[in-house]
C-alpha cells in the first residue's frame, strides 16, 4: 500500500512529503538520477519537463524547461548540494530567466531528499522542501498556479475521500 | 499498487483539535456548527445561541491571491494565541474582552492579536453596544488553504507519476 502524507509547516517554511513505492531502493533512485525518467514526472501532464543537462553529483547542477499548452517555456534548475546514491540527495531548486539562466529575482528553494529500503521490497521516500522566507513560499506557490500546477480542486477532493476509504 | 492514500495534516491551524484528515478543516466546523444547531449567514459566518440578534455584515470577500495579503495571513497565522482566536471565532463570535479572559495575557495584547487578525482579514469586528465582537472571515481562512493545497497538490501529482511509472515496470514483467 501506498501511503502519502503531506505536511506543510508556514512557521518552519517547510513542507514534506511522505510516500512508500512498491520497489526497490535502486528502483526508485532511478526516478531521480535518470534524467528521461525524471522528466516523466517533475513537470505536471499540462506542462511536461525536458531535461536539458543532469548531472547528480556533490557541486553538479541539472536544468530543464517545462513546455505550456500556449507554448510558454518556464525554466528551472537544480545545484547539488549532495548525493549519496540511492539514499540521500539535497539540492537547491530555482527559477530561470527565458535563456535559462539562475534568475536571481526568484526564489530558490532547499530540497532534501531521503530514502529507505523496507523489509518487503518495499521503499519510502521523503521530501523535505525548505524555503528561504515566507515571501519566497507564497511567490512559489502563486507561480505555482501560473505554470499550470493547479490540480482542480475537486480532485483533491476526490484523491483525499479516496484516502478516507482506505 | 493501484492508487495512492492519503492523508493531510493540518496540525498548525489547531494544535488542540485535529481536523478529519479526509475532510477540509473549514467544512468541519462548518459542519459542525450546522450539527449544534447554530445558523450559518449567507456571507459564512457564524451566528452564537447567546446573541441571537446579531446582524449580519456584508464582507467583501477578498480573493487573497490577487493581492498581497497571503504574506500578511500567513504572519497572522505563525501565532499560537492567534491560530486560536481564530479557531474560536470560527465556531462562534467572541467579544474582544471574551477572548482576553481565555488567555493570560493583557487585554491591550489580545487587542493586538485581533488587530492583526483584523490587518489580514482573517477576523472582522462589529460594535454591539459597548463591546467589538470578533468573528472570524471563512473566506479569507479558505483562501490561505487553498494557497498551501496548490503545493501540496503539485508533489500528490509527483508521486502519482512516480507510482505510474514504476507500476508500468511490473507490467512490463521488470525493471529496465
Amino acid at each position: 500500500m501506498t501511503v502519502t502524507s503531506v505536511h506543510k509547516d508556514p512557521e518552519a517554511l517547510t513542507m514534506t512529503v511522505h510516500a512508500s513505492f512498491g520497489a526497490p531502493i535502486e528502483r526508485v533512485w532511478q526516478l531521480w538520477d535518470d534524467p528521461r525518467q525524471l522528466e516523466r514526472w517533475w513537470g505536471p501532464p499540462v506542462y511536461p519537463a525536458t531535461v536539458a543537462h543532469h548531472e547528480l553529483r556533490a557541486g553538479g547542477t541539472m536544468s530543464y524547461f517545462m513546455t505550456g499548452p500556449q507554448g510558454d517555456q518556464p525554466h528551472g534548475w537544480w545545484r547539488v548540494l549532495e548525493v549519496d546514491a540511492p539514499k540521500r540527495l539535497v539540492f537547491l531548486n530555482g527559477f530561470g530567466d527565458a535563456n535559462g539562466e539562475p534568475d536571481p529575482a526568484m526564489p530558490t528553494m532547499t530540497f532534501r531528499v531521503e530514502l529507505s529500503a523496507g523489509t518487503d521490497g518495499a521503499t519510502s521516500m521523503t521530501v523535505e522542501i525548505e524555503f528561504p522566507s515566507l515571501e519566497a513560499m507564497t511567490q512559489v506557490m502563486s507561480m505555482g498556479m501560473e505554470e499550470g500546477f493547479t490540480l482542480a480542486m475537486s480532485q483533491i477532493d476526490a484523491m483525499l475521500e479516496e484516502g478516507a476509504t482506505h | 499498487m493501484a492508487g495512492v492514500s492519503l492523508s493531510t495534516s493540518l496540525h498548525w491551524f489547531a494544535h488542540d483539535r485535529r481536523p478529519d484528515p479526509s475532510t477540509h478543516y473549514v467544512e468541519h466546523l462548518l459542519t459542525q456548527a450546522k450539527d449544534q444547531g447554530r445558523s450559518v449567514t449567507a456571507d459564512g459566518h457564524f451566528t452564537c445561541n447567546v446573541n441571537p440578534n446579531s446582524l449580519t455584515y456584508n464582507h467583501m470577500v477578498v480573493d487573497i491571491r490577487e493581492t498581497n495579503g497571503a504574506d500578511q495571513v500567513f504572519h497572522a497565522l505563525a501565532d499560537g494565541t492567534r491560530r486560536d482566536i481564530v479557531r474560536r471565532t470560527l465556531e462562534c463570535e467572541h467579544s474582544v474582552s471574551a477572548l482576553a479572559d481565555l488567555y493570560p495575557m493583557s487585554f491591550a495584547a489580545v487587542q493586538k492579536h485581533v488587530a492583526v487578525l483584523e490587518r489580514a482579514q482573517l477576523v472582522s469586528k462589529r460594535p454591539h453596544g459597548r463591546e467589538q465582537l470578533v468573528r472570524a472571515n471563512v473566506h479569507t481562512i479558505r483562501e490561505a488553504f487553498e494557497l498551501l493545497e496548490r503545493l501540496e497538490a503539485l508533489w500528490r501529482g509527483r508521486i502519482d507519476r512516480m507510482d505510474e511509472i514504476l507500476q508500468h515496470d511490473q507490467e512490463k514483467g521488470g525493471t529496465p
